[in-house]
């Protein structure tokens, strides 16, 4: 796998988020290394997602810092609107491509439309070499020959390959997944964990939320267990997996090997 | 429906027969339907024709230019439409913004003028509007009252489009580096329209309707030059039954279009 561990490519400080007086995220600090794959595990409602989308601001953590590549934001709810707040959130989200589990590809447009908007319209790239990109990552997860195709037209399993390649085509530092394959047919499951492995072992710097343990056996660097609001437990997948030490990781690995 | 895989032939037969039972029905259901119509209809035109002496020289002589006036009538609903729609896009943003005061002027102009009768605008705009020195040909003025009165009803539908966009599509967008601005151009207007088409497809037809109220203005449209010819020749009856015979085939015609657009778009493959 990736011998060399780069420099630190995303760093979340002291992350805390309040949803009115719901404190969700109570603290949480991580660190992702250049080529590395990080996996988020924990129990439904533990707070993964709210992290994950704290990551790029689509929700302003109510306390905490995040830095992806050269961009630092510092969280400030009471500015959140003020205009060179928001510039500073879009610059960090350029950095950032995601993965939803709905997809959310744009319906009006075709896969490489999809793929190329961001691109030319946010980065100033030429399209003709936006095309070019978007096709190479289209060769990538197996959807070139889809790329005419209006989104509605495909399967889910295409549907989340396009939307990777949406994301990568916006070259980002890092990757971020929220449960790319908990909307899917369980036959189409497959076919989205073996691009996401394949990124993963070419050196791409992954943030994923999955409870696909094959797919942390073969692609994360480490796992981190999450359980209201904190990391309860991080380390390589060997040693979650097998060996867990903390009591609550136990019981919420249970599930999955019963 | 088709049988899956491939049938015996009785059975193919038999599968026939009843697709074949289905479509009799339908042709005579269509047939005896049809047929209610035209035996209402003929009825209805005999009666007039006994009691209220109808001139069918009336009829042949002023029927082409009172027709001629449908032309306008379609002009004018489809530059009003236009023009509503656009202030309805504005009007949308606006109730949706965060400023105050482009909120405020765009909730103004959806109260004002759905507090008012459209005819009090239409004379607002052919009677006051020249006392401030604003003189419009009737033909435009027509227009922008009937433009400005649709675009405030459909700013709500707009807005509604609008929010019926699915938050995942500006989360995408948002997470792609799109400003808002782009955002709403690129991902999120252009999905409001195709859902609020059918919404601009009905108001369409109403409009052509309610455009016969810019007669008042002098505008040569189907009524003015119904009622005119009418009085002229003291034959208001029949001058009438024209030109409400051309709005309903005009209603007709426009609602098989819009029936079908409409469900072209439910099924929406794009
Ligand atoms: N937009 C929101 N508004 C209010 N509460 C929310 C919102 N999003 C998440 N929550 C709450 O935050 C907690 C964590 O949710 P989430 O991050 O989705 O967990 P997970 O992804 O681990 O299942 C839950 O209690 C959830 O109800
Ligand atoms: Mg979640």
């Amino acid at each position: 796998m990736t011998a060399e561990l780069g420099e630190v490519v995303v760093a979340a400080t002291d992350i805390e988020k309040y949803f009115g007086a719901n404190h969700v995220l109570r603290g949480v600090t991580l660190e992702v290394r250049k080529h590395e794959t990080i996996v988020l595990i924990g129990r439904s409602g533990s707070g993964k997602t709210t992290m994950l989308r704290c990551l790029n601001f689509l929700e302003e953590p109510t306390v905490g810092t995040v830095s992806i590549g050269d961009i630092t934001v510092h969280a400030d709810p009471l500015r959140a609107r003020t205009r060179a707040h928001k510039e500073q959130i879009r610059r960090l989200r350029l950095q950032a491509g995601m993965v939803f589990q709905e997809f959310n590809l744009f319906p009006h447009m075709t896969v490489l439309q999809n793929c190329i908007e961001a691109p030319t319209r946010v980065r100033g790239m030429a399209k003709a070499q936006a095309v070019e990109l978007a096709e190479s990552y289209l060769e990538k997860v197996r959807l070139i020959d889809k790329r005419d195709e209006y989104p509605a037209r495909l399967s889910g399993g295409q549907k989340q390959r396009a939307a990777i390649a949406r994301a990568l085509t916006n070259e980002p530092k890092v990757m971020m997944f929220d449960e790319p394959t908990s909307a899917l047919d369980p036959e189409l499951v497959g076919e989205v964990l073996q691009v996401m492995e394949d990124l993963a072992h070419e050196g791409s710097t992954m943030v994923v939320v999955s409870h696909e343990l094959s797919f942390c056996r073969e692609a994360a660097a480490r796992i981190l267990f999450m359980e209201d609001g904190v990391i309860v437990e991080e380390g390589t997948p060997e040693a979650i997996l097998e060996a867990p030490q903390d009591e609550r990781t136990r019981q919420f690995l249970r599930r999955f090997t019963a | 429906m088709a049988a899956a895989g491939p049938v015996a032939g009785t059975d193919a037969l038999i599968l026939d027969r009843i697709a074949a039972a289905h479509r009799a029905d339908r042709r005579s259901f269509l047939f005896k339907f049809a047929l209610t119509w035209v035996a209402l209809v003929g009825a209805l035109g005999l009666v007039l024709g006994l009691t209220g002496n109808i001139s069918t020289e009336f009829i042949a002589s002023a029927g082409p230019f009172i027709l001629g006036g449908a032309t306008i009538t379609i002009f004018v609903s489809i530059t009003s439409i236009l023009l509503a729609v656009v202030l309805a896009i504005l009007g949308a943003l606006g109730r949706l913004s965060a400023s105050p005061v482009i909120n405020g002027i765009a909730s103004l102009y959806v109260s004002l003028v759905r507090g008012t009768p459209l005819i009090v605008q239409i004379l607002f705009v052919y009677l006051a509007l020249p006392q401030v020195g604003i003189v419009l040909d009737v033909v435009h003025g027509g227009i922008l009252a009937l433009g400005f009165n649709y675009g405030a009803y459909m700013t709500e539908i707009f807005r509604a489009g609008i929010q019926a966009v699915p938050s995942g599509q500006r989360e995408a967008a948002q997470a792609l580096g799109m400003k808002d601005g782009a955002l709403m151009r690129r991902i999120v207007l252009p999905q409001a329209v195709r859902i609020v088409i059918p919404a601009i497809g009905n108001d369409f037809i109403a409009m052509i309707k309610d455009s016969a109220l810019i007669y008042l203005l002098g505008v040569q449209e189907l009524l003015w030059r119904a009622s005119t010819i009418g009085r002229q020749r003291l034959a208001s009856l029949e001058a009438l039954l024209i030109a409400a015979t051309i709005y309903w085939v005009l209603t007709i015609i426009f609602s098989f279009f819009q029936e079908r657009l409409e469900r072209r778009m439910a099924r929406g493959d794009r």
